[in-house]
């Protein structure tokens, strides 16, 4: 019995071996190294000095102007502060968007659910750049939008709506990246929803008002709360939606990151601004994990 | 009659006016530039703004653009190698987390698996270009393969996962007593049971393979360039239809890999 | 399900094993976008055997950063530095000596003075590719200035701000800054990169998009008036139909660059390499490359063979009395001071 016990923990260890390998070197490997340089001198033409430096984080609010001296630089606060706006503001639109439609799924036959469900899922495993792209076309001068309204004479040929490289276009472009990763939580708590609370509900409030505020909502808020995570998240490292409908002057955090890995060639800010970005992640993540366990505390309370 | 009653007033109650308007407009949000941008793939003018006529013109020209065969045949190496490679550490790391019972490397291994899911993708692609930087490690596709493999895992890993999850493990039991031995009781029940499964995990591997934008960029060299790596070249150059009829291809190739992986997933329901 | 499994580990290996057999014939090019003309690369093909892939870069920045990341092996063969930053190159270790370039067969077409250039005395490193300027180029119909001054970019009027567009990346629009302020180029001192930098910002305000990629097709849509630009390539923009795009060749003078082709460390078809590089300095084929991009080139016998498009090209013909002003490779603290003015600018 023993032998086989132990067989049996060899076993396991065997089949999980590959699993820890590749992501552990491949992984967990970069992101260490990326923790090192992050940590190191930059060198002016690219690369790395090997010195210990604190400069990289304290780059992040410091700065040492061009007759080097240091000065409080909130320029990067200020990135950070309009990835975070953009992020939320896309979190938002898309619950906005994204809730009715999860309800109306939801509440469908199981064969038109289950095809609703998987058109929606479409979008997300289609190339993420190429669908950004598409808006170029929509917003772009004299794409899809302009020419709709030349053609019913609400604007002359000359002039633009300049819809592109703004703050609103790579809103656009977030909210229609990530808006399935919205749709599927919230649809998924949905359907476990005890229909006979609604119908019981009814009895108890009158208007639907009432009734999305006291019942759907509180019901479905795990899926609400897991698909704001796993769209608030990739908004914040976006990089395809600034870089192609911003006009590379409105940087994100995940365009300024890759900034500095092929123009400025800073390679330890750039570590360190990723690490921001990391730990940022993390937080989030853990905030999740929390309101989770409470929400499932209370749950089993009832 | 009563409880017929009682049935159109429940319809009324879970029916919100306007939602089916709403998601109507959704799935239009959803789609229409998908549409749009395959639309202008048959646009004869040279600029993708303007419409000129039904042309094939760009899909020919794709035809006699070596780059862009170099570049599929480049995303097809990729894809062919590190979904199947992702596809094999899901498998036994799904057979060991799902069948292994509790043991003490459990949690630390589903962690392993979902952290390529967890770290934004910007910093995956930039902590991996310092990684093979540092090391000097340039072999052209191979990095980009074992970029990729990295975070194909977890998606490969979710189909099989369920595969083995919905799985009777009485029959593995029953299978027991049979074979007596393990290995075959793994060849002749579990692994065929489990193949469905399998191929759903590789076919999500390979669209993620093959749609992979960021980390490519960040991690190839010469001679490695990907689809959309030089999709991404070619719409920093300008709009023009040839963008769209590449782009159209690749959604196209896309959704016929998920939708065989639907209706492969709704057989293993059934 | 063993003999499926099995096929398919077969044919992948056959395609590394492909990929590696073939690798004898190959050249991995690394050139600007936009700036590498297909016929060429056809008829180097047909000529020699070796199939050559093209991979592009936005920039002399881009391609440092690609070259740094590579770790001393970036998978290309050859790419297509500008003088001051073959400098930098070759200072950093990033590119390799390539043996007797003076004794390739073409090599004797170079123009006398641009044998042993500044920045490669020895012809050790480099062989000639194409030359130009850089300034800024806008549509005549919808622009009622004449480009007879930088600071029609840099500070627009109001019929075109909001309309400019400036290059992504900093060698030459902080050059051309320093023009239009009449500082000198690698400046260390801190007040005139600060000039420079109060510049940029104030036109910051005015810029839809910053991009050294698709030029004459924003131009052509009508999406910008005013572009930062290179002289050839706005010629090429007037071929394509942008009848009217004008190549400003201000009184401050323009940025001067000569490009070269280089080999990355590392690179593994050094033969092929070698025989790209002969090849491109045959006047026939320089001219080819001319007549594509629309620059000048240091082989003066090219000139028969350039087309009379070329020969009539208006926007590459440099003006008398303005100067035109190589870049230089800057030394560190100006570098420096360069990125950090422009990523002041970025955020």
């Amino acid at each position: 019995m023993n032998i086989q016990g132990e067989n049996k923990t060899q076993n396991r260890i065997l089949s999980l071996l590959p699993l820890w390998i590749v992501i552990g070197i491949f992984m967990i490997g970069p992101l260490l190294v990326m923790a090192v340089v992050s940590l190191m001198e930059s060198n002016v033409y690219g690369g790395v000095h090997f010195k210990f430096s604190l400069s990289g984080y304290r780059q992040i609010l410091f700065d040492t102007n061009l007759f080097d001296e240091i000065e409080f630089n909130p320029a990067y606060l200020i990135i950070i502060a309009r990835s975070f706006m953009l992020a939320l503001a896309a979190t938002f639109l898309s619950l906005l968007i994204g809730f009715p439609a999860a309800y109306f799924i939801s509440r469908q036959s199981d064969r038109v659910k289950n095809i609703l469900i998987f058109l929606v899922t479409i979008p997300f495993w289609t190339n993420l750049l190429i669908r950004t792209f598409a808006w170029i076309i929509i917003l772009g001068k004299g794409g899809v939008i302009e020419s709709s309204f030349n053609f019913f004479g609400l604007l002359d040929e000359e002039s633009s709506l300049n819809l592109m490289y703004t703050n609103s276009a790579i809103l656009i472009g977030l909210v229609y990246s990530y808006l399935p990763l919205m749709v599927l939580p919230i649809y998924a708590s949905m359907e476990k929803m005890d229909l006979r609370l609604l119908e019981a509900a009814t009895d108890l409030y009158s208007n639907r008002i009432e009734l999305i505020r006291k019942i759907i909502l509180p019901l479905s808020m795990p899926g609400i709360i897991g698909g704001s995570i796993l769209v608030f998240v990739p908004c914040l490292g976006a990089f395809i939606a600034p870089d192609l409908l911003g006009g590379g002057k409105k940087l994100l955090l995940g365009s300024l990151i890759q900034f500095q890995f092929s123009y400025a060639r800073n390679w330890p800010f750039g570590a360190a601004m990723a690490m921001f970005l990391l730990a940022l992640v993390i937080l989030v993540l853990i905030f999740n994990a929390r309101l989770n366990r409470k929400h499932r505390e209370y749950a089993n309370q009832k | 009659m009563q409880t017929k009653n009682k049935k159109t007033k429940f319809r009324y109650v879970w029916n919100f006016p306007g939602f089916g308007g709403w998601t109507a407009i959704f799935f239009g949000f959803l789609y229409i530039p998908i549409f749009i941008l395959v639309c202008y793939s048959f646009n004869s003018s040279k600029f993708a703004m303007i419409w000129t006529g039904f042309s094939f013109r760009w899909y020919a020209k794709l035809f006699s653009n070596d780059d862009i065969q170099t570049a599929t045949i480049n995303s097809f190496i990729v894809a062919f190698a590190a979904a199947p490679l992702a596809t094999i550490i899901a498998t036994f790391s799904a057979l060991a987390l799902v069948r292994g019972g509790e043991f003490r490397f459990r949690e630390f291994s589903s962690g392993l698996i979902t952290l390529p899911l967890m770290v934004p993708e910007i910093v995956t692609a930039v902590a991996t270009l310092i990684f093979f930087a540092s090391l000097g490690i340039n072999l052209g596709l191979i990095n980009v393969i074992i970029a990729h493999t990295v975070f194909c895992i977890p998606f490969a890993f979710m189909p099989i996962k369920a595969a083995l999850e919905a799985m009777d493990p009485n029959l593995e039991l029953a299978a027991r007593d049979l074979y007596s031995d393990k290995t075959s009781t793994f060849k002749t029940i579990t692994l065929p049971l489990l193949t469905p499964g399998i191929l759903s995990g590789f076919m999500l591997a390979f669209v993620i393979s093959i749609d992979d934008f960021i980390i490519t960029l960040m991690v190839a060299g010469g001679g490695a360039t990907t689809l959309p790596v030089y999709i991404y070249s070619m719409v920093k150059m300008g709009v023009s239809p040839e963008v769209n009829a590449v782009s159209s291809l690749m959604l196209a190739f896309s959704i016929f890999i998920v939708t065989l992986y639907w209706f492969f997933n709704r057989k293993i329901k059934n | 399900m063993k003999g499926k499994l099995l096929k398919i580990l077969v044919s992948i290996s056959f395609l590394f094993f492909s990929t590696s057999v073939f690798a004898a014939g190959k050249l991995n090019l690394y050139n600007w976008a936009d700036y590498t003309p297909e016929d060429l690369i056809e008829k180097f093909e047909k000529e020699t055997g070796i199939s050559v892939t093209v991979d592009t870069y936005d920039s002399n920045e881009t391609l440092l950063a690609k070259l740094q990341a590579g770790g001393g092996s970036t998978g290309y063969d050859l790419a297509v530095p500008s003088q001051h930053f073959v400098e930098i190159m070759i200072k950093e270790g990033l590119i390799e000596k390539v043996d007797g370039i003076k004794d390739m067969p073409n090599y004797k077409y170079v123009a006398d003075q641009f044998q042993g250039p500044s920045f490669d005395p020895n012809q050790d490193y480099s062989t000639p590719w194409q030359m130009g300027s850089a300034s800024w180029a806008y549509r005549a119909d919808s622009y009622s200035g004449n480009g007879s001054s930088m600071m029609e970019f840099f500070k627009p009027s109001d019929e075109v701000c909001g309309k400019v567009a400036v290059f992504k990346s900093p060698e030459e629009v902080v050059n051309m800054a320093h023009l239009a302020l009449g500082s000198s180029f690698c400046s260390e001192d801190p007040n005139e990169m600060q000039a420079v930098m109060d510049l940029l910002i104030e036109q910051k305000k005015c810029v839809a998009v910053y991009s050294s990629e698709g030029i004459n097709e924003r131009l052509m849509s009508g999406e910008v008036i005013m572009h930062a630009h290179w002289d050839g390539y706005s010629q090429v923009g007037k071929w394509e139909g942008v009848d009217d795009l004008t190549y400003a060749y201000p009184k401050e003078g323009v940025v001067g660059w000569f490009d070269s082709l280089v080999m990355p460390k590392g690179a593994k078809n050094v033969e092929e390499a070698k025989a790209f590089m002969n090849f491109v300095m045959h006047p026939e084929n320089m001219a080819m490359l001319s007549n594509f991009a629309a620059y000048a080139n240091a082989i003066p016998e090219s000139a028969k063979y350039l087309s009379d498009d070329m020969k009539n090209a208006t926007n590459i013909q440099v003006p008398d009395g303005i100067p035109v002003k190589f870049g230089q490779a800057c030394n560190k603290e100006s570098q420096a001071l360069i990125d950090k003015v422009w990523t002041k600018l970025m955020q």
